[in-house]
């Protein structure tokens, strides 16, 4: 019997409605924003049309375009050694080993801690006068170091905060895309004399290149979107060293509220992101084998 | 007529309609409200912990119920914009911090506290408004006049301080009795022991507040004032970045230089702990600093910390700000808040609330021999008072921004080295010029 051609739209639709509801409404909402100031506090009956206005000043904003700049290069620093270090835990766990099950569990445990924590966390790990980070360096008789106090360092400061915290989801990812990795094919590689190098980066690797670049396009996306442990450990600073470009969005719809600009941002934020994120899935589409 | 005079004549304008109250009317005050829940917006401070102890004596006495909703002080401005937007919001009563008054009244958002004075069944014929400190009651309290945000004509009363505060200069006297030094007196020793203290005693010399953003600027401030210098002219011109802005910024750059390790990136926080836990000599900043000195859970340096005015610089200065109190527009339960607040703020609690560790708002609780015993940083800090300046910082409704976004992001790249002085606020005047033309000021 022919299935009605009512059928999957039927099946597909409660879930397209909950997609354009939860996805695309917010996103036509902010573009929406973008072209009124508006501030919280008055009702948005009083809010002012200013057309593109707000795309204008977001645009010709110096600020906000050193802030994509910071944004950039944290999460190409940031994803970059996630990649690499969680693809390199996986592989040096894939094998069930003594403590396996311990390491594993202690490498997930980052990313189950509330960001806000993870933040302050690392602001007293990195605090100059009682921080974990100077005692350890003080052993070595070195002086202590304004970690948050000073550009670089406070650049530093937070790749290596969102590394500890996200390093493990990579790791899970990893994990679980290298156990389903045919094993005969593995067998196969063996038999054929391939080296270990050999068989990671030609067999291996290449086998879960899809899940590589899921995972790379979620990194990305996460990155750019990161806010409270930047928040809490320098606020931005020291002068604008750290103001990637999500807080630079909050500041400007919290303390400067100005939300349609705020909006206007995020718009620009949005169209960054899925430039990226089809630059990711250009590497490997998963869904293109499916067609 | 003296700004003093003009706040003092408003106060006895406004309370003079509870005077006739007869007594069992007082005693009623609270029936009709008995069984009603206050939900009152408070930040993390040490005031508020304070407050927190003496709190379940008002729910005994009234039968009102209190709920409070604790937040980061950084928090706390974006929840309370969301629920006093609402048709009727979450919160009956709100701490604010003191650059907020503004814009919460340009946003319609909190009500004017003379209506609930001039109600007889509400107000306390004992309140005495004249015996609140002027200089608080003026700076948190008023919104209107020439300026906006001072007294003169048109001022009115939206809110009381709660958590008030002015500067003072704290030092260790265990090291400068060991370095035969004398607390600063002006600006000239003040530059001159910094660079004494690091050298002799080799820790930093002044705790200092250096964070990018409100925490930098508000550390600018505290030497700006002094020095003789404003953020605006009496145009709204920007001024700050004259000889004697640029003149403070140096002072603060040596500040650093001279101070605890890391000290440009502290908040408030981190400035009190390194001078409690003896990485500083010196302190200059909020008297809140006082309840926490002789704490020995927190503190390192109890029994070594005394206490002088701000130095003196063209002129005698002392910081004005804080927190204060201020009822929802879209108050659920706004006559039962105005007597929690009229509670809070009566001379009675302001005692109990100093007692257990908060910030006197009243003149009596200052003179009280009792308290005196127990804060000998009193007499000091009521000294500190007569210089304290209302007109400490602009607090017009677009301040937090001016102050977040565009100064607090240059003097933070001035502490850092990667400008210097003159040219960190040179670079801040066409943004802060921009952000007052877009305000509505022909600047």
């Amino acid at each position: 019997m022919r299935t009605p051609r009512w059928v999957p739209a039927l099946y597909l639709g409660p879930a397209v409605l909950i997609m354009v509801a939860a996805c695309l409404y917010p996103v036509i909402s902010a573009f929406q924003l973008g072209l009124f100031d508006w501030s919280l506090g008055i009702p948005w009956s009083d809010a002012r049309w200013v057309g593109w206005d707000n795309f204008v000043s977001a645009f010709t904003n110096p600020r906000v375009w050193s802030s994509l700049w910071t944004t950039l290069i944290f999460a190409a620093v940031c994803v970059t050694a996630e990649m690499v270090l969680g693809i390199a835990l996986a592989l040096a766990l894939e094998r069930p080993v003594r403590g396996t099950a311990f390491f594993r569990t202690l490498f997930i445990l980052p990313m189950m801690i509330a960001p806000i924590a993870v933040g302050l966390v690392w602001r007293y790990i990195f605090d100059a006068q009682f921080g974990l980070i100077n005692a350890i360096l003080g052993l070595f008789k070195v002086a202590p170091l304004g970690w948050l106090a000073d550009p670089t360092l406070a650049f530093i400061a937070i790749v290596i905060a969102d590394i500890w915290q996200w390093t493990p989801f990579v790791f899970i990812m990893m994990v679980a895309a290298l156990a389903n990795v045919d094993s005969a094919v593995i067998e196969a590689s063996r038999i054929d004399g391939a080296k270990w190098w050999q068989m990671t980066f030609l067999v291996k690797l290449p086998m879960i290149a899809h899940v590589i670049a899921i995972t790379l396009m979620m990194r990305l996306i996460d990155a750019f979107r990161v806010l409270e442990v930047v928040y809490v450990l320098t606020f931005g600073g020291p002068g604008d060293s750290t103001e990637i470009l999500a807080l630079h969005i909050y500041k400007t719809a919290f303390v400067g509220q100005q939300l349609g600009v705020a909006a206007a941002i995020s718009v620009l934020l949005l169209v960054v992101v899925a430039l990226l994120s089809w630059g990711a899935l250009r590497l490997s589409n998963p869904l293109k084998n499916d067609r | 007529m003296q700004r003093r005079d003009f706040i003092q004549n408003s106060a006895i304008t406004v309370f003079g309609a509870g005077l006739p109250l007869s007594g069992a009317m007082a005693q009623n005050r609270y029936a009709k409200y008995a069984g009603q829940t206050v939900v009152f917006s408070i930040p993390s401070h040490p005031h508020y912990d304070a407050m927190m102890k003496i709190l379940p004596q008002f729910t005994k006495e009234t039968g009102i119920k209190v709920e409070t909703d604790r937040l980061a002080m950084g928090r706390m401005k974006e929840k309370q914009l969301l629920e006093m937007a609402k048709p009727q919001g979450d919160y009956d009563l709100g701490c604010y911090v003191v650059m907020w008054k503004g814009e919460y009244v340009s946003k319609n958002l909190i009500r004017p506290l003379e209506p609930f004075f001039k109600n007889a069944a509400l107000a306390d014929p004992a309140y005495d408004m004249k015996d609140i400190i002027p200089i608080y009651l003026e700076n948190l309290g008023l919104v209107g006049g020439p300026k906006g945000y001072l007294a003169g004509p048109g001022a009115q009363l939206y809110g009381l301080p709660y958590g008030a505060e002015t500067s003072v200069l704290a030092y260790r006297r265990d090291i400068f009795a060991k370095h035969n030094l004398q607390p600063p007196t002006n600006y000239t020793e003040f530059r001159q022991l910094l660079r004494i203290i690091k050298d002799k005693e080799g820790i930093g010399a002044l705790a200092s507040r250096g964070q990018a953003g409100h925490q930098a600027v508000h550390a600018w401030l505290l030497h700006l004032n002094p020095l003789g210098g404003s953020v605006f002219d009496d145009q709204w011109k920007a001024r700050f970045n004259d000889k004697i802005g640029v003149e403070a910024l140096k002072f603060l750059q040596e500040v650093v230089a001279t101070g605890p390790a890391g000290i440009a990136g502290y908040g408030q926080g981190e400035s009190n702990t390194a001078f409690l836990q003896g990485q500083a000599a010196m302190y200059l900043d909020s008297t809140s600093l006082a309840g926490l000195v002789n704490d020995p859970t927190k503190s390192k340096v109890v029994g070594n910390v005394s206490w002088a005015l701000h130095p003196m610089g063209t002129r005698r200065a002392s910081q004005s700000g804080g927190l204060g109190l201020a009822i929802a527009k879209n108050a659920k339960n706004a006559d039962a808040a105005f007597l929690l607040m009229q509670w809070l703020t009566s001379k009675e609690q302001d005692k109990a609330v100093t007692r257990a560790g908060g910030a006197p708002m009243r003149n009596s609780t200052l003179a009280d021999a009792a308290i005196v015993r127990q804060y000998p940083e009193f007499i000091t800090f009521k000294e500190a008072l007569k210089y304290s300046n209302p007109d400490w910082r602009p607090i017009i409704p677009v301040w937090d921004k001016i102050n977040v976004q565009a100064l607090g992001v240059g003097i933070s790249e001035a502490l850092t080295g990667k400008k210097t002085a003159e040219a960190a606020l040179n670079d801040l005047v066409p943004q802060v010029t921009q952000i007052m033309r877009e305000a509505g000021y022909k600047v």
